[in-house]
């Protein structure tokens, strides 16, 4: 019984975005990456599954460049994951990284579960996992911070807009995109990182795969800083003067109010 | 002239602002608009925001959102509406369905959309990266379809126009058999919009000492009509729930009006809302980094400052 999480390599929630010249894309030099912060929750409800029913399997796939998109993976398998597979790929659109996911997935034999985050903070899409349970003809749900499986089900909790929570049962195989909340990410352990290190990663090219180049829908161009605002107007004076002139500002000025 | 479909969400029977978005700008494009409606509810609607095409369902199965039954029927409504361009909202549900929609009909999806041209069918979209540490221009190719998902508050609404109506189709879709059972729906508490919808948000950080000092920001959120956000620290220490998160692993909103308080600006919550129109700050350190964020800043004491501004607010809006 195989459960798949699908990863994502980003750049570090405190990363400061740089330009390239020519507004193709952003500066790569110098940036952290890290596991998409989404993307730890599913690894964690993968671990925690495969505690409960031993005869499980985590198999930690991403798409990426393989030179660096291969060190989310050993962070997988240092948090537990039992294998690891890389799709070396560049620039690739949400549609193609989930059609080359779900090929490789169906290629591994197919999953009881498919795990991943339900969004990842680099493009800030929410597509890939929608995309990739429809290539595998299996059910899914999203923004989920709450998950029990039986043999046969998954039931969870998802969380929908303004609070609500819709509670969605799914027949297996199934996809599920994590949320904030679902659980606390373990720390990889020593030995873990240890046996991570050693663990060979398996290497699928993204050409190998007979996705079209035409398959790509989406391209990206001029990429740009937001524009630099004006410095803050500040407000002097008592807490009630203040308040004053800001109501007044927001009314009179800004017209917001 | 080719057609645009538009993804028609309702709350309470109405046609939701961040439809009427969507419905009222298609209309200008000069394309034909026509609106998908899911759902039992009064489609017909749409014409008054300038659709003049409602294809709609009423079965009983859309009156909640199961990702599978709505991939199918909305599928079968692109493709036989003969639409080039979709456009839905960047809801939760609109997020959720539109890429398996896409998969499915092998179409290109871009989502989070804050700025769209229009022009016969060629598409460009203005989208946040990085929740709006830096923005790209998204284009298409290889596609038939178009599917646009745009964030809400982007796009001017006018009055709806009663007087104009639309040809109403039923749509006829064959039904899947279902892998997903929406057991239970438990609504939210807060009748307020959701974060990503507000028009005005009032955000508070860890400067308000403690959780039950949220009760000063619910005040004055009450007064402006405003959504309550929260930075990820205050969720990270159980304050509040992480539905209320502004950042890069939260919410990215873009209100007309973000009023933060106790916020020092750290650099994945000014990520989620540096896209407002107008920021306020109120903090009691002046280096804080929020202030560079900021249109109008108050350096002082949030627990003096915030019940004066709801007074004043109370004052000013009474007239």
């Amino acid at each position: 019984m195989k459960v798949f999480v699908c990863l994502k390599q980003v750049p570090d929630t405190e990363t400061k975005i740089k330009i390239l010249p020519d507004h193709s894309g952003i500066d790569t030099a110098g940036i952290k990456w890290v596991m998409n912060p989404y993307d730890e929750f599913a690894v964690e409800e993968a671990i925690k599954f495969k505690e409960k029913n031993p005869t499980a399997q985590v198999w930690a796939i991403t798409a990426g460049p393989k030179a660096r998109a291969v060190e989310v993976l050993r962070t997988a398998l240092a948090m537990g994951a039992d294998e690891a597979i890389v799709i070396n790929a560049e620039n690739m659109d949400a549609i193609t990284t989930a059609e080359a996911l779900a090929k490789v997935i169906q290629a591994e034999g197919g999953a009881h579960l498919v795990l991943a985050g339900k969004m990842a903070i680099d493009n800030n899409q929410s597509s890939v996992p929608q995309m990739v349970a429809e290539f595998l003809n299996i059910p899914h749900t999203s923004v989920v911070s709450k998950f029990e499986a039986t043999p046969e089900s998954f039931t969870v909790e998802r969380d929908a807009d303004g609070g609500t929570k819709e509670v969605v049962q799914l027949m297996s195989p199934a996809l599920v995109a994590a949320n904030k909340g679902l659980n606390l990410p373990r720390y990889a352990s020593l030995p873990g990182i240890m046996k991570a290190k050693k663990k060979v990663i398996k290497e699928i090219e993204f050409s190998t795969l007979g996705i079209a180049a035409t398959e790509q829908k989406v391209k990206y161009a001029g990429f740009e800083l937001p524009a630099e605002k004006p410095a803050v107007k500040l407000l002097t004076g008592d807490a009630t003067a203040q308040a004053a002139a800001l109501v007044q500002a927001l009314r009179n000025e800004a017209k917001v109010i | 002239m080719s057609k645009i479909l538009v993804f028609t969400e309702f709350q309470n029977g109405k046609i939701k602002r961040s439809s009427q978005e969507l419905l009222q700008f298609a209309a200008t494009t000069g394309n034909t608009v026509a609106a998908l409606v899911l759902g039992s509810t009064d489609g017909a609607q749409a014409a008054h925001h300038g659709a003049t095409e409602v294809l709609f369902s009423a079965d009983a199965g859309f009156n909640s959102y199961n990702p599978e039954l709505f991939t199918v029927a909305t599928a079968e409504a692109i493709q036989k509406s003969g639409a080039t361009v979709v456009l839905a909202s960047s809801s939760s549900t609109g997020k959720d369905l539109f890429p398996r929609v896409a998969a499915k009909i092998k179409a290109g999806v871009v989502s989070d959309g804050i700025e769209i041209k229009i022009t016969g069918d060629d598409v460009k979209v203005k989208k946040p990266f990085y929740s709006g540490k830096c923005f790209a221009t998204a284009t298409f190719e290889n596609t038939n379809v178009k599917i646009v998902l745009m964030r809400p508050n982007q796009l001017p609404v006018a009055a709806a126009d009663v007087s104009k109506s639309a040809t109403v189709t039923e749509l006829t879709f064959t039904k899947p058999s279902l892998k997903t059972i929406i057991k239970d729906i438990v609504k939210g508490t807060s009748e307020k919009l959701d974060l990503t919808e507000a028009n005005i948000i009032v955000s508070g950080g860890r400067g308000l000492k403690e959780a039950g000092n949220f009760k000063m920001l619910n005040d004055l959120a009450d007064v402006l009509g405003a959504t309550v956000g929260a930075t990820r620290a205050v969720v990270d220490a159980g304050w509040v729930g992480h539905s209320m998160q502004v950042g890069q692993t939260g919410k990215t909103v873009a209100p007309s009006l973000y009023i933060a308080v106790g916020v020092s600006g750290a650099i994945q919550h000014l990520a989620g809302m540096s896209g407002s129109k107008v920021i306020v700050a109120i903090n009691s350190d002046p280096n804080a980094p929020i202030f560079q964020k900021a249109t109008y800043g108050i350096v002082g004491d949030a627990f003096e400052i915030v019940p004066a501004l709801t007074a004043e607010f109370k004052k000013v809006l009474a007239h």
